[in-house]
């Protein structure tokens, strides 16, 4: 009533053509589970029908040379970093099938962060962890599975818990994150293992096809050639020195697919631009510079963290950026923004700029006292110095500089907005100067988007600047 | 119309531009702006991005991107750049395309925020094993920022090869106006990439040839392209060369400040030019050491202690003599300083003609 059919999976090459050599057998040893393995995931890509959909993410270890084998799109990837590159295709060719083949070398140990966070973002892909308990390509090295006492070429003493650490077992790691779908760990020992591992490897197939999430199986296979023992002796040692550390069973099993959904919902567009309102409307004329009527401006803007310092610099450059002017605005960064020292230097200009950096200012806006010993006295002969008289006390003693005092944060507390004073400070710089038109400026924030309560605010702060120094 | 960008955002609206699907970032000071554009805009334009636990995990999902056929690129700074070193190596081995932008900071090891040029040779010299080399092209302001992004997306889909953007904290943190273009640069077929289908299923990408034979064709036809590149990608600015009896060379932000030293300079009657490679990788040296020729003496400008100067010396052969300024560190030297040292090396030459 039924017949046993001995053929090849057509997943696998007839001939193994890139292998070279005798293409008929794979590279592998006698009784190596390889083999056995590559024939499951073979099967399983045929029965489930996604050879054409499928891309192997080859590994570094005995199945670096799995793509000599198997029929499918083939990409080889460097020792552990396997999930990374699977992410990375998933990611752009989220209809394809694509799955890793990783050994305890590979996976557990050089790619140890790689696996773990494709796990944990619950990339929908497939991986099969093979385990061995050894570095078998690189001949027999302790790797982060091998069980305690035994002796490897890296181990000569036998693994001690005391000096190599225990083994390490991935699945239960992994099974502690909430980002994984399935995990399970198969043996390839007798009939009914081999069964259940056939199994395994399916699910995690079909999972991927189902979009149920990340899924993961482990299996347990011989070395004989590491553990320098015959291919019968082999599997009995994976019965006795392996599965009582790793346990066969399913670590997890759940489906992420509602999840992933959403997560891939598309973003909500970018920032909606409101029509100007009435305050931006004020057509003045564009500044002096703009008006060739001011040589070029070297500002450097300084204060503490948290004066908005920066942010005064970035207004008076966009406004002069819609004057058609060459502008360069360079900050201070990084720590020292956080509750130091901040400082901009900006340059306007009608031709292109050279260095963005400013040693000789044409004017400084200090907000602080340790702007003055830091700046007042590399201002040009003719320049400008305007100061935040608020917390400023000391003035330079200089003639050769015009220096303008403005009492920023009595305004802003007139103002009943202590927030303001970088816009007091900027307002009177455009009055002194008229550099750029204080429209340009409210412009910029429109079409930044701002709201039109704040709008209001800044251009009443612009104001308060102007009238303090115009008195 | 022109926008007012940060050099890290302007990088982003080039990416978009030359049709970048796929970012793979992870933070770094001074180049995390890169990857926080990347994440708002490269999604909104049908595109993909992934905070990556590492730049090593960044830069081989980049090597996934790029083996699918899609067009992709990260970005990070010195130490993050330096991780990145083993993916690129691979890619150089497997013919993937894809862009890396280094912002680069202060090193070595942690180093500091500042603004350094100190990844000369990592980058231009290629830092991984092997036997590549990568294009490198260095913006000197935020609308280069943008536009050779898009030629980097070009020249890797050209060559297959990855390519560097190479800037630094300031040309990263500073902004300026910039025209950013709307066109989407052309994409060429891959028909060689694993795209998931049966037209590819026949497809690999690997950088394995076990066979030594194999390996050498490989690294042959590695080397043709390379001499290819170095006909055809030679990028370079000329300012006031024409009838320069010196010449300063500079790349990136360190060519700004030597722009200014120039215009300082002339404006006092020194005849000195600028000379200023764009790809440092391939080098632009026959023109160099044509202009170099016509020199008296050329002085090196750079954020590192001497690294550019080798290429400098290495394309004039000896006939010019080749002296270094530098400042490290972070530290910044100023126009004036670098327009004094213009005006001392005039002395110098004054002093070999007598």
């Amino acid at each position: 009533m039924w017949e046993i059919t001995h053929r090849r999976p057509a997943t696998f090459y007839d001939i193994y053509e890139r292998k070279g050599g005798d293409t008929e057998v794979t590279h592998y040893c006698p009784g190596c589970g390889h083999g056995v393995l590559h024939k499951l995931v073979a099967e399983a890509i045929e029965d489930l029908g996604i050879q054409d959909r499928t891309i192997l993410c080859g590994s570094v270890g005995c199945g670096v040379f799995m793509y000599y084998y198997l029929d499918v799109g083939n990409i080889q990837c460097s020792h552990g970093r396997a999930s990374a590159v699977a992410t990375g295709v998933k990611r752009v060719r989220p209809d394809a099938i694509v799955f890793t083949y990783q050994g305890d070398g590979d996976l557990a140990a050089i790619g140890g962060n790689e696996i773990l966070h494709a796990a944990n973002r619950g990339e929908p892909i497939t991986v099969f962890f093979i385990n061995n308990g050894i570095y078998g390509m690189t001949g027999g090295q302790m790797a982060p599975t091998t069980p305690l006492g035994q002796r490897t070429t890296t181990s000569p003493r036998g693994r001690a818990t005391a000096v190599e650490g225990p083994p390490m077992r991935v699945c239960e790691l992994l099974a502690t994150l909430d980002g994984p779908a399935y995990i399970e760990r198969v043996a390839l020992t007798d009939a009914k293992n081999h069964m259940r591992a056939r199994k395994a490897v399916r699910k995690a197939f079909q999972n991927q096809i189902d979009g149920r999430g990340f899924s993961l199986v482990e299996v347990l296979s011989a070395c004989p050639s590491g553990w320098k023992v015959n291919p019968q002796e082999a599997i009995r040692w994976v019965e006795k020195n392996m599965m009582p550390i790793f346990p066969v069973g399913v670590f997890k099993d759940i489906d992420r697919k509602n999840e992933l959904e959403q997560v891939t919902s598309p973003r909500p567009a970018g920032r909606r631009v409101d029509a100007a309102p009435e305050e931006s409307r004020t057509v003045d004329p564009v500044g002096a510079i703009a008006r060739g009527e001011l040589d070029d401006v070297a500002l450097t803007l300084s204060g503490f963290g948290g004066q908005g310092v920066l942010f005064a610099g970035l207004a008076l450059a966009e406004g002069a950026v819609r004057e058609g002017l060459e502008v360069t605005w360079i900050p201070s960064y990084g720590p020292e923004m956080r509750g130091g020292t901040a400082h901009c230097h900006l340059r306007l200009s009608r031709s292109p700029i050279a260095s963005p950096w400013i040693s000789r200012p044409s004017s400084v806006i200090s907000f602080n006292q340790p702007s003055i010993a830091k700046f007042a006295d590399k201002i040009v002969p003719g320049g400008l110095l305007m100061v935040n008289s608020s917390l400023v006390k000391d003035l330079p003693d200089r003639t050769d500089i015009r220096i303008v005092q403005v009492p920023a944060y009595e305004a802003a507390s007139n103002l009943g907005n202590m927030k303001a004073a970088n816009m007091i400070m900027l307002g009177a710089y455009l009055e002194v100067t008229q550099a750029v038109s204080q429209g340009s400026i409210l412009s910029a924030f429109v079409e930044h988007g701002i709201k039109p309560e704040m709008l209001k605010s800044n251009r009443e702060a612009i104001e308060m600047g102007r009238r303090i120094v115009s008195l | 119309m022109r926008q007012f960008l940060k050099g890290n955002d302007a990088v982003v609206r080039g990416a978009i531009a030359a049709g970048c699907k796929a970012y793979f970032g992870y933070p770094i000071t001074p180049a995390s702006e890169i990857a926080e554009q990347a994440s708002l805009l490269i999604p909104q334009s049908g595109g993909i991005f992934v905070p990556a636990e590492s730049e090593i995990g960044a830069i081989q999902m980049l090597f996934g991107a790029a083996a699918a056929g899609v067009r992709g690129m990260t970005a990070s700074s010195g130490p993050g750049i330096s991780l990145m070193q083993e993916g690129i190596s691979y890619m150089a081995g497997a013919s993937l395309p894809g862009v890396i932008v280094d912002i680069m900071r202060a090193g070595p090891g942690l180093g500091n925020l500042g603004v350094e040029q100190g990844d000369y040779h990592l980058v231009v010299r290629g830092g991984g094993h092997g036997c590549y080399r990568t294009p490198v092209f260095a913006p000197n302001s935020v609308q280069e920022m943008c536009d050779l992004t898009i030629h980097a997306f070009e020249v890797a889909d050209r060559y297959r090869n990855p390519v560097y953007v190479l800037a630094d904290g300031a040309l990263g943190q500073m902004m300026e106006p910039v025209e950013v273009p709307v066109l989407t640069s052309s994409e060429p077929e891959k028909s060689w990439a694993v795209i998931g289908n049966a037209a590819t299923r026949g497809n690999l990408i690997t950088s394995i040839y076990l066979e030594h034979e194999k390996q050498e064709v490989l690294i042959t036809d590695l080397e043709k392209k390379y001499e290819e590149m170095e006909k055809r990608e030679l990028l370079w600015q000329e300012i006031q060369t024409e009838d320069a009896e010196l010449l300063i060379v500079a790349y990136g932000i360190s060519s700004r400040i030597a722009r200014a030293a120039v215009e300082v300079a002339r404006a006092e009657g020194v005849r000195v030019g600028l000379f200023r490679p764009i790809s440092l990788y391939p080098f632009p040296g026959a023109r160099l050491r044509k202009l170099a020729g016509k020199a008296c003496s050329v002085m090196v400008l750079e954020l590192s202690s001497g690294q550019l100067i080798e290429d400098v010396r290495l394309s004039l052969g000896g006939i010019t003599p080749v002296q270094l300024l530098r400042r490290t560190g972070g530290m910044m030297p100023t126009t004036e300083d670098v327009a004094q040292a213009i005006k001392k090396m005039e002395k110098e030459c004054v002093g070999n003609y007598a």
